[in-house]
């Protein structure tokens, strides 16, 4: 997309609404604050540096999205929040407390489906509920409750393969949360549905962030979904993977798909260009032997 | 109907082609079993004699070889003697099929002959619990292991190595030890297919617990579940399906040892029973014995195939089963 032609804004520009919206957001507790993280493999070609000093903070109902070029270690990232990895260096602290092994105060959505198929919709938003020691009646009227949320009141009897992927991550969302996480953590869920169930999907993990008192850190690769979603984006670089940028999104909310076409989002669209595709990286790509083909290509035309 | 559908690569065929195949696969060897017993020119090397004639080892009944009867045929011919005579027949450790028939039927209304022998099914149905009990005690031993071998990589390690060992030490080596330390009777019998079984299954099952995918357990971490109920909530529901399945496998493994463990110690069972036919040369009731061992073990595979259906019913919704 070249946008370069437009008079747009600067991403920095924000109205007078974002702005205190803003900075109501950065008077609220934090919530997630991870300092100088690193994380190193050891590889048979010696080790390797997936994460190196990297910092943010999040905010009580802050919306944060993680974009990055692939190999920028923010799935490693994820994990290691959700305790699911180790530092090799630094620290995370959730509220305050030094967090290095899985918990449920940490809610996590993954890209791959990971709905336990033994059990049906309702038992599954139910296991976190058990494992909290809830009574099974507790839990079901709760998990009920959840599997309302996400519109699948119809489906709670019904096991997880009779289901599309989408409705799979709707369960998967209210499993989450029904386990009562101060933050979810989401690791590209939307990454495997087709365009149109990824933007609905979208809109209901919005609509169901704005009624509830929950932190989201999610991870992606595209661009606008970053965007579309996000209070701040937090950018990584590859090689080793650090925190490249933080850009503030200064497209209001309530968010429509609308708005996909606004200034606002627009200058936030090219300025993610510009740092996730570097303008040396697009010119070399096409740089291929293309003569055979377009011989080829040239009879066609002549025969036409 | 085109002829390609039936060998299109992985595709299913419809429910009546199904049905047709799975008739012909076993109509086509009984086919090819009485096609050798009843055409005369196939086959049938041998001559049974209807008529001795003056040759002085022939007896009415009796089998010889084509060649031996011809050349006493040329001899007497020539001395002028009475000839014999004799119609083609096959082998006697080839009984046609209906004579298999005939037996597998008297056999269950035959009563036996000395008083210390038993009836057929009596010793069916001792050959039964020999398996019953030995494959029970091997799983209840080798499932929890291999299970645990494959969700601890310590108990992996301080356990498969000596499995992969044992398991290739064939199990009735071990015959004349079992004797000696339970003495001659089941129990030698039992052990032996407790070996035979037991071993491989602490790997399959450890196998199988590792194939669970491992995205699963991370899920239920982030759901806060701790170590027990990873191993009682998502590890032991989560492989059951397979575990069902491998379990099958492995009871038709442990059938396969009971002919040797039931040569230990005093045979019994529905070896005896073959040993002892086979002896008297009825192989009738040999062939009618071993079809019958065939018999029970596909019917309680299907039984237990048909039970795996209703156990697991996710497994349904996926069409896996």
């Amino acid at each position: 997309m070249n946008t370069a032609n437009f008079k747009l804004p600067s991403y920095l520009t924000q109205s007078e609404a974002v702005k205190a919206r803003f900075d109501d957001l950065k008077r609220r507790d934090v919530i997630l604050e991870v300092s100088e993280l690193g994380k190193t493999f050891e590889s048979i070609n010696g080790p390797v540096t997936a994460l190196e000093g990297v910092n943010f903070r999040v905010h009580r109902r802050e919306f944060v999205t993680v974009i990055g070029p692939s190999g920028c270690g923010k799935s490693t990232l994820i994990r290691i929040l959700a305790g699911l990895e180790s530092t090799s260096t630094g620290e995370v602290l959730l509220g305050g407390h030094p967090v290095d092994t899985p918990g449920p105060d940490r809610g996590m959505v993954f890209q791959g489906y990971t709905l336990f198929p033994w059990l049906t919709v309702k038992k599954n938003v139910m296991f976190g509920l058990r494992n909290q020691g809830f009574g099974d009646a507790e839990a079901s009227r709760e998990a009920l409750e959840w599997i309302q949320l996400v519109g699948l009141e119809k489906f709670a009897d019904v096991y997880p393969d009779e289901l599309s992927g989408g409705m799979k991550q709707r369960v998967a969302i209210a499993r989450a949360l029904a386990a009562k996480p101060r933050i979810l953590l989401m690791d590209e869920p939307f990454g495997a549905l087709d365009a149109q169930t990824r933007s609905k999907m979208q809109s209901y993990l919005l609509e169901i962030w704005r009624h509830l008192d929950i932190t989201v850190l999610f991870i992606t690769h595209d661009l606008d979904e970053a965007i579309y979603l996000a209070d701040r984006i937090l950018v990584l670089d590859a090689n080793p993977g650090r925190v490249n940028e933080v850009i503030e999104v200064a497209v209001p909310r309530p968010r429509t798909p609308a708005q996909f076409l606004q200034p606002e989002f627009l200058s936030a669209r090219q300025r993610l260009d510009e740092l996730i595709h570097p303008p040396s990286v697009t010119e070399e790509a096409v740089a291929l032997d293309l003569s055979r083909l377009v011989r080829e290509g040239e009879q066609t035309d002549a025969q036409d | 109907m085109s002829s390609s559908a039936w060998f299109a690569p992985r595709v299913a065929l419809s429910p009546r082609r199904e049905r047709a195949l799975t008739a012909l696969s076993f109509f086509l060897p009984l086919l090819l079993w009485a096609t050798v017993s009843y055409t005369p020119f196939i086959w049938h090397p041998n001559i049974e004699i209807t008529e001795p004639g003056s040759v002085s080892y022939f007896q009415q009944g009796m089998q010889i070889e084509r060649a031996a009867f011809n050349e006493e045929l040329e001899r007497q011919r020539a001395a002028g003697g009475s000839l014999p005579d004799g119609v083609r027949a096959n082998p006697v450790y080839l009984p046609a099929p209906h004579e298999v028939a005939i037996a597998f039927y008297t056999s269950f209304t035959t009563e036996p002959q000395r008083r210390s022998e038993q009836w057929l099914h009596q010793s069916l149905w001792h050959s039964i619990q020999i398996i019953f009990w030995g494959f029970i005690l091997s799983s209840v031993v080798g499932v929890p292991l291999g299970i645990l071998c494959g969700t601890f990589a310590a108990v992996s390690r301080i356990q498969e190595p000596f499995v992969e060992f044992f398991r290739y030490l064939p199990a009735p080596a071990f015959g004349a030890l079992a004797v000696a330390i339970l003495g001659i009777y089941d129990g030698p019998k039992i052990a032996i297919i407790f070996i035979g079984t037991f071993f491989q299954q602490v790997l399959v099952v450890a196998n199988t617990t590792r194939q669970l995918d491992i995205s699963l357990l991370e899920a239920a971490l982030t759901l806060g579940a701790n170590r027990r109920q990873l191993l009682f909530k998502v590890v032991i529901p989560g492989i059951l399906p397979q575990l069902y399945r491998d379990q099958r496998i492995l009871l038709g493994w442990a059938w396969t040892y009971l002919i040797v463990a039931e040569l230990i110690g005093t045979s019994s069972g529905i070896t005896w029973f073959i040993t002892q036919q086979a002896r008297y040369q009825n192989f009738e009731n040999v062939f009618a014995a071993i079809i019958m061992i065939g018999i029970i073990g596909l019917l309680s595979d299907v039984a237990l195939a048909k039970l795996g259906k209703s156990l697991f019913p996710w497994e349904r919704a996926s069409n896996k089963a």
